[in-house]
């Protein structure tokens, strides 16, 4: 029999790196959406918004306050933008069809396209981070775990954008993930304080996973860290693995039948 | 004519099977971009005092955002389906099977494009009056200015993708040319802002004089001189494209 | 070699494969012995890419027993895939990776060392004859040349069993030619191939044995010599009209002339297993036919036999 070593989803990340290699500027392209919202949002904006409270209630620059939501969402919209591409391979290209007759199976699909993700978005997280922070937008040391944390909300989007990948028929249907997608956005904390809600819509933005990644990178950016990051943290791991048990059973249930 | 109606009945026809997402997108996204920069935000900004053009900043932003959706629409629309329509589903080359010839298939498939930018535009708009942003009865005007704003775009960027051979480029146009726009245009705040410099070649981006026009519009505050020249800025970029696309698609379907 | 080499490599009693209530495969029984070139022939719908998916471990069987290299591919389908080679019936070829790089990537699937698979990719890439698109893209090559990369992928692991799904459907003419060529030597060379296809000359020129399938079950099993000579006759008069449908009182006038007459849209087919003296006969009944070929007889004529119809439409 075959011996392999790595895990096997590996050569599937391979894949994915080699077939990228001609879209250099597409990767390098998606690093400058986060940044451009920071500076016309945050600097261009700001100076109409002013001060706001941050995590602790202490009141920071706009930029400031804005700078780790958007480092948040891109890491969300990387992963998204990625599991689209699955639909595409799964549906146009049949690469899927080609992988399973060897012996990869769903699960490794599912590892393989969900570590690529994550690397990419690994990237954008640490090119932006370093932009931020020498925009002075970075208040304390925690921010280097701003990192791993980016890699994590990108692993929780990943496997559930696999997921609904599975679920759309045609492209058209992208644009119900888009009404998803955009009202996080922009519902999330991300452009300004959750104070701003009523109570009862407090509660609720509070349970989008786009909030509790906002939350924990906004803490661990602006140095306010507390018990409250590792319910944040808590939250996206369970979400990512839900959705990476979901795309598994999803590609196999689509491919093996 | 009539001819690219029947190549604009295509699309009416394909359009009718894929409705429904962009349907719920249209009228679900602006009262989204409403309620979280107009209302959300608008609650800091108001607060701060100085707003942008003095007035509250749901009715400074929505306009902007009208004008911006028009653009994103409007571009969209003329680079995967055209692409498309070359490569993949090879509906173009269908088309010139029949007696319709590139001209039709040109204004056809621009007329569509204009349709579904206007539309979405139009429930945007009512969208702005119930949030009662629009201070003017002028603002109905916004609607044909959405539809120049559509097809300053929807021309060129069809002009252009009928070059290509994939569609990678189509994200970098997205990332580097509508997106900055969509920022810095004057969208969310006004371009005095900017640095010089960059005020300078925020002027020269067709969304500037789409968003300019638009605000005016709606807030009711009219300089009939710079909206002349919004106007004839963008009508010139819609025919110029549709030279170009008149063009490149000669010299991609027939050769 | 042990007497595990005697058992068939793949081994098959009354395999059901269901789509909810449609029955694809409907209890079907083969055995593929090493080294044997084993064909399913039938139309499209008739059930063949079912069953080789299920071989290929990519379906799980509804019912029945299925078998292959002795394992059970539901249990040990990565195991089994490892020693597959398959060629399915559209081309997934990786259209954003260059022809080498379909190569490596396929090989690394299957978890081969670089350095194997480099020597391995140059080989095959050259035993297909494409060792001069080595970097080209996938995307501009003709089909034919697509069609011989997913050979020569598929070999990338040194497969004990190559599935084949319609491996020249779609393809010209001399396109065909050079597949079956290249399958020919895998033969010589002790491959064992299984292939569907719906073209009785594919089925004649590649199989040593086969079954006709129809309707998810199987027709008549046997090499295709065995198969003409059980069930059509040595040759074939065919006669050709102008009009849709010859004449009503043809069929009678000329019964007796042949052992078996089937009538088709524009053509009548006589059994006989002398053609040349059949067609005189004919001519001398004064039967006006606008053309008369005599023929042997082919695969076809054993499906005609068997199900009523013609194998491709016309």
């Amino acid at each position: 029999m075959t011996t392999i070593a790595l895990p096997r989803g590996a050569a599937l990340f391979e894949r994915n790196a080699r077939a990228h290699r001609s879209h250099f500027l597409i990767i390098f392209s998606g690093f400058f959406e986060p940044l451009f919202y920071l500076l016309s949002m945050g600097v261009g904006l700001g100076h109409f918004v002013g001060k706001v409270p941050g995590p602790n209630g202490e009141l920071i620059s706009y930029a400031s306050f804005i700078a780790p939501a958007l480092l948040a969402t891109a890491a969300m919209n990387g992963a998204i933008y990625d599991s689209s591409s699955v639909f595409w391979k799964m549906k146009y290209m049949k690469l899927y069809d080609s992988v399973l007759s060897t012996p990869l199976g769903p699960i490794d699909v599912a590892v393989g396209e969900t570590s690529w993700a994550l690397f990419r978005g690994l990237l954008y997280a640490i090119a932006f981070l370093t932009t931020v922070s020498v925009l002075g937008h970075v208040h304390s040391a925690w921010a280097v775990l701003a990192l791993p944390a980016a890699l994590l909300v990108g692993f929780a989007f990943a496997g559930m954008g696999i997921a609904g990948a599975t679920f759309m028929r045609t492209w058209q249907d992208f644009e119900f993930l888009n009404l998803v997608q955009l009202p996080m956005f922009l519902f999330s904390a991300t452009f300004y304080p959750l104070s701003v809600y009523p109570g009862w819509l407090q509660v609720v933005v509070r349970c989008t996973p786009l909030y509790n990644a906002i939350s924990l990178i906004r803490g661990l950016m602006l140095g306010v860290v507390g018990w409250y990051q590792l319910v944040n943290v808590l939250y996206l791991l369970l979400f990512g693995a839900i959705g990476v048990r979901i795309a598994e059973r999803r590609v196999g249930k689509l491919l093996l039948r | 004519m009539s001819y690219a109606l029947r190549s604009y009945e295509f699309w009416l026809t394909f359009y009718r099977r894929t409705w429904r997402g962009s349907v719920a997108t249209s009228i679900v996204n602006p009262v989204f971009y409403l309620g979280a920069l107009g209302i959300g935000l608008g609650t800091l900004v108001n607060k701060s005092g100085t707003t942008p053009d003095g007035v509250e900043y749901i009715a400074f932003v929505a306009p902007g955002v009208l004008a911006a959706t028009a653009m994103q629409i409007a571009t969209n629309e003329a680079m995967w389906p055209v692409l498309g329509s070359i490569r993949w589903t090879r509906g173009y080359y269908a088309m010139l099977a029949t007696p319709l010839q590139i001209r039709h298939i040109v204004f056809g498939h621009q007329a569509w494009m204009a349709t579904r930018v206007v539309s979405s535009c139009a429930v945007y708009l009512a969208v702005i009056a119930a949030f009662g942003a629009i201070h003017s009865p002028l603002g109905v005007l916004a609607l044909p200015a959405c539809f120049l704003i559509g097809v300053a775009f929807s021309a060129p960027m069809a002009a252009y993708s009928a070059t290509l051979e994939n569609d990678a480029a189509f994200i970098v146009v997205n990332r580097f040319a509508v997106i900055p726009m969509f920022l810095f245009s004057g969208t969310f705040f006004p371009i005095s802002r900017l640095p010089q410099v960059l005020r300078w070649v925020a002027y020269l981006t067709p969304s500037w004089h789409g968003v300019d026009l638009c605000r005016s519009l709606t807030l009711g505050r009219v300089d009939w001189g710079l909206a002349v020249v919004h106007v004839a800025y963008l009508a010139a970029l819609a025919v110029t494209g549709l030279v170009f696309a008149l063009r490149t698609y000669r010299r991609r379907l027939m050769k | 070699m042990n007497a595990a080499a005697e058992l068939p490599l793949v081994h098959a009693r009354g395999l059901i494969k269901r789509f909810d209530d449609l029955v694809a495969v409907d209890g079907i029984d083969f055995d593929v012995q090493k080294g044997e070139a084993f064909g399913f022939l039938g139309p499209n719908g008739a059930g063949k890419s079912s069953t080789m998916r299920m071989i290929g471990c990519v379906s799980p069987p509804s019912g029945g027993t299925l078998r292959v290299l002795g394992l059970d591919p539901v249990k040990n389908g990565a195991d089994i895939r490892a020693q597959l080679g398959v060629v399915p019936q559209e081309d997934t070829l990786d259209l954003e990776l260059t022809v080498r790089e379909n190569m490596l990537i396929y090989g690394r699937y299957f978890g081969l060392g670089r350095k194997v698979v480099h020597e391995r990719a140059e080989r095959l890439l050259e035993f297909v004859q494409l060792e001069e698109r080595l970097d080209s893209k996938v995307e501009p090559l003709s089909g034919g040349m697509k069609r011989r990369l997913t050979i020569a992928r598929s070999l990338i692991n040194e497969p004990d069993i190559l599935l084949l799904d319609e491996p020249t459907t779609g393809l010209d003419p001399q396109a065909r030619h050079v597949v079956w060529d290249r399958l020919h030597e895998l033969k010589h060379r002790g491959a064992t191939l299984l292939l569907t296809t719906h073209y009785m000359d594919e089925a004649e020129q590649l199989c040593d044995r086969l079954v006709v399938m129809d309707k998810g079950k199987i027709a008549a099993e046997g090499s295709p010599v065995e198969l003409i000579r059980r069930y059509s006759t040595r040759e074939v008069v065919e006669l050709r009209f102008a009009a849709e449908r010859p004449p009503d009182d043809l069929a009678a006038r000329i019964d007796g002339l042949a052992r078996r007459v089937e009538t088709l849209s524009g053509r009548l087919l006589l059994y006989t297993d002398d053609g040349d003296r059949t067609a005189e006969r004919v001519h001398e009944l004064g039967v006006q036919a606008q053309s008369t070929l005599v023929r042997r007889s082919t695969l076809e004529d054993v499906f005609l036999h068997l199900t009523g119809r013609t194998l491709v439409d016309e």
